[in-house]
């Protein structure tokens, strides 16, 4: 990253004027605790007892031999605390909101994962805490607002635009040029103005540094591939960022590719036609927008992937060619969603099966002698409404018919 | 003339002036033009026309929904310059454009500031390009003589305030108060210091906006300010008692 926050021709600091000072504060804040490895040693440890760190990197057997070509390891983000790689971005810049002194904490989320481990972080930490989530995402993922609300945060429902995450980032920035003294911004990925991405992607770095010395212990060499879901980016910059000066090791990136590249109700940002650069919620990247650069509306199955940019870091190293990007479906990932729980018993989030879907689709083709890392980024459990619905099972139905029934009721 | 020299000739009969905006496309371009009409009318001084665009973090809810109206209503980039252009030739005063940076970077930075000075823009307030991220922007809109306005918070600095002078050109748009567009600020103690310390950093006239709303609100700003800045309440007037509703407004602030 360069001085003014790019990464090659990406990143930057867009940002309104009433938020210079902070940004310079928060600047100098994560640049101190950088290179302070008593920082990353009190984070090493507030993860490793709160969250379940190290995660365990789980091999795969029975996909393995479904597929008969690489080896198939999984990096297990999914059983950190709350369930999601989004723990590690949150702790970390919660003792960063300690260090500076703030009492409050805002964020943004689409899945849920990133407002309910922010809401975990400022129950721990003692924080208030307000989470913007779009409606449409409210409606998705209720289970993860029924949980925010019990931990003591504020969940509110965006109703501009899209009601999706990008919707939710821009109300979190209303509120925080408004409270800008006393408010942190707790970014949820690796996009956003600097030092945003870079920090992030720093926090998540533990994920790829785990299964680099995993993969070594179990396999005895350096994987062929990386897989990694690409929303935002965060889960994908954690296992890729420790993978990026080995050569010969593959990183791949799968976007969630909604009903088709054809369709225009996708969010594929790297590898589709539809997008282009543009600058928007404060950082230079790959956009979907129109000719005249005005944001579309994405479309995917999982919401956590439902983004209209990407990390200005993954635009980087998608220009520079360092990271291949693929898509997947909805339909693909329901499929390889239900391959992961039938043969392993693992519940892949719907975001994280993108990652299998993409990895399904090549292992095939690469030797026995190989190994491949997905990167498991979260838990299934939460998007039991969508993924029921997705499967039309008719019990499921037939249950939230009852309940709802029983509750109108009563 | 530059942006500058034309409001300090104003100055020279007016205590203060007045700065509107207006959303194009909302409600209508039609509508649009007969509030400008009302507005330039009325004794409004320079007006601030805000390409809609689907992303506005700056804003506040008003002026949000304006944006998503205009675009839900299809107005595009081209729409704003032709509409732009008339105005520019039909009435004498100033006009700015306001938007958000991706609109200029995706039609081509040189390309938009070029065709701005031809139909005879004076200026441009882009609330997400700080000047470090503006430096291309900067050239090349001192190259064609247009103002890039700058903006001083609450939050600023008086480091950062010269440092911002540095760059300014046209006058300074100071924000009354944290937060984004459409409430009411309070003009007191604290808010004076904030005004002097701007006044303090600049030899640029000084322009306030954010909250202002009613005649009140800009006596409160004769002596300390050049510029009153009104923009949520035309657009909420608009709304409830229609656009013929703005003349009397404009001409009872003053």
């Amino acid at each position: 990253m360069d001085s003014n926050g790019f990464f090659g021709n990406w990143g930057g600091a867009y940002i309104p004027e009433v938020l210079h000072q902070t940004f310079q504060e928060l600047k100098k804040e994560y640049d101190r605790c950088r290179k302070d490895p008593a920082f990353w040693q009190e984070y090493l440890t507030l993860m490793s007892t709160y969250s379940c760190r190290p995660t365990p990197l789980t091999y795969a057997e029975n996909l393995t031999r479904h597929f008969g070509g690489a080896q198939i390891y999984i990096k297990r983000e999914d059983l950190n605390h709350t369930g999601a790689h989004k723990a590690n971005n949150v702790m970390g810049q919660g003792l960063l909101v300690k260090r500076m002194g703030k009492k409050r904490v805002i964020a943004e989320t689409g899945a849920g994962q990133h407002g309910m481990a922010t809401a975990t972080m400022a129950a721990k930490f003692g924080l208030d805490c307000t989470i913007y989530m779009g409606e449409e995402d409210v409606m998705r993922q209720r289970p993860n607002v029924f949980w925010m609300e019990k931990m003591g945060a504020t969940v509110v429902p965006v109703t501009d635009g899209s009601r999706t995450l990008k919707d939710a980032i821009n109300e979190a920035f209303r509120d925080w040029v408004t409270n800008v003294d006393d408010t942190h911004y707790v970014f949820g990925t690796a996009c956003g103005p600097a030092p945003f991405p870079e920090m992030v992607a720093w926090f998540q770095s533990i994920i790829g540094i785990e299964a680099a010395e995993q993969i070594i212990q179990y396999h005895h060499k350096m994987p062929k591939r990386v897989y990694a879901c690409v929303g935002g980016g965060s889960n994908a910059m954690g296992i890729f960022k420790r993978f990026l000066d080995e050569d010969g090791i593959e990183l791949v990136g799968v976007e969630a590719g909604g009903h088709g590249a054809e369709s225009g109700a996708h969010a594929i940002r790297l590898s589709s036609p539809d997008a282009s650069p543009g600058v928007a919620q404060g950082y230079k990247t790959m956009f979907l927008q129109d000719d005249d650069g005005q944001m579309k509306l994405t479309h995917s199955v999982a919401a956590g992937l439902d983004y209209v940019g990407v990390s200005p870091i993954l635009s980087d190293h998608w220009e520079n060619k360092r990271v291949r990007f693929e898509s997947a479906t909805d339909t693909e990932v329901m499929q390889a969603l239900d391959l992961t729980m039938r043969l392993e018993g693992i519940i892949p989030a719907l975001e994280s099966s993108h990652a299998f879907a993409g990895a399904f689709r090549e292992v095939g083709q690469l030797s026995k002698d190989d190994a491949i890392i997905i990167n498991q980024s979260g838990r299934g459990d939460k998007d039991i409404f969508t993924i029921a619905h997705a499967f039309e099972d008719p019990s499921w139905k037939k249950f939230i018919i009852d309940r709802g029934r029983e509750y109108s009721n009563s | 003339m530059k942006l500058e020299q034309q409001l300090r000739n104003k100055l020279k009969e007016k205590d203060i002036l007045l700065m509107t905006h207006i959303v194009l496309g909302y409600p209508s371009l039609d509508v649009n033009r007969e509030i400008i009409r009302q507005m330039v009318g009325n004794g409004v001084d320079c007006i601030e026309m805000q390409i809609p665009f689907s992303e506005p973090m700056a804003d506040g809810p008003v002026i949000l929904k304006a944006n998503q109206d205009a675009l839900a209503t299809g107005t595009k980039v081209e729409d704003c310059f032709q509409f732009a252009a008339e105005m520019a030739r039909t009435h004498e005063i100033p006009f700015l454009f306001m938007t958000y940076y991706n609109i200029i970077f995706k039609y081509g930075e040189e390309a938009f500031i070029k065709r701005a000075a031809e139909i005879g823009i004076h200026g441009f307030i882009i609330p997400d390009l700080p000047p470090e991220m503006g430096k291309t922007f900067l050239a090349l809109a001192d190259k064609y003589n247009l103002a890039l306005i700058l903006i001083y918070a609450p939050t600023s600095t008086d480091a950062r305030m010269e440092e911002l002078d540095r760059h300014a050109n046209g006058f300074i748009y100071c924000v009354a108060r944290r937060g984004v567009t459409g409430k009411k600020s309070a003009f007191d103690h604290d808010f004076d210091n904030y005004l002097a310390r701007c006044r303090a950093a600049t030899q640029l006239p000084l322009a306030v906006g954010f909250g202002i709303q009613s005649k009140e609100d800009i006596d409160a700003l004769r002596g300390k300010a050049d510029m009153a800045v009104i923009g949520s309440r035309t657009i909420q007037l608009v709304e409830t008692e229609g656009a013929e509703a703005v003349g009397p407004f404009i001409a009872g602030l003053r």
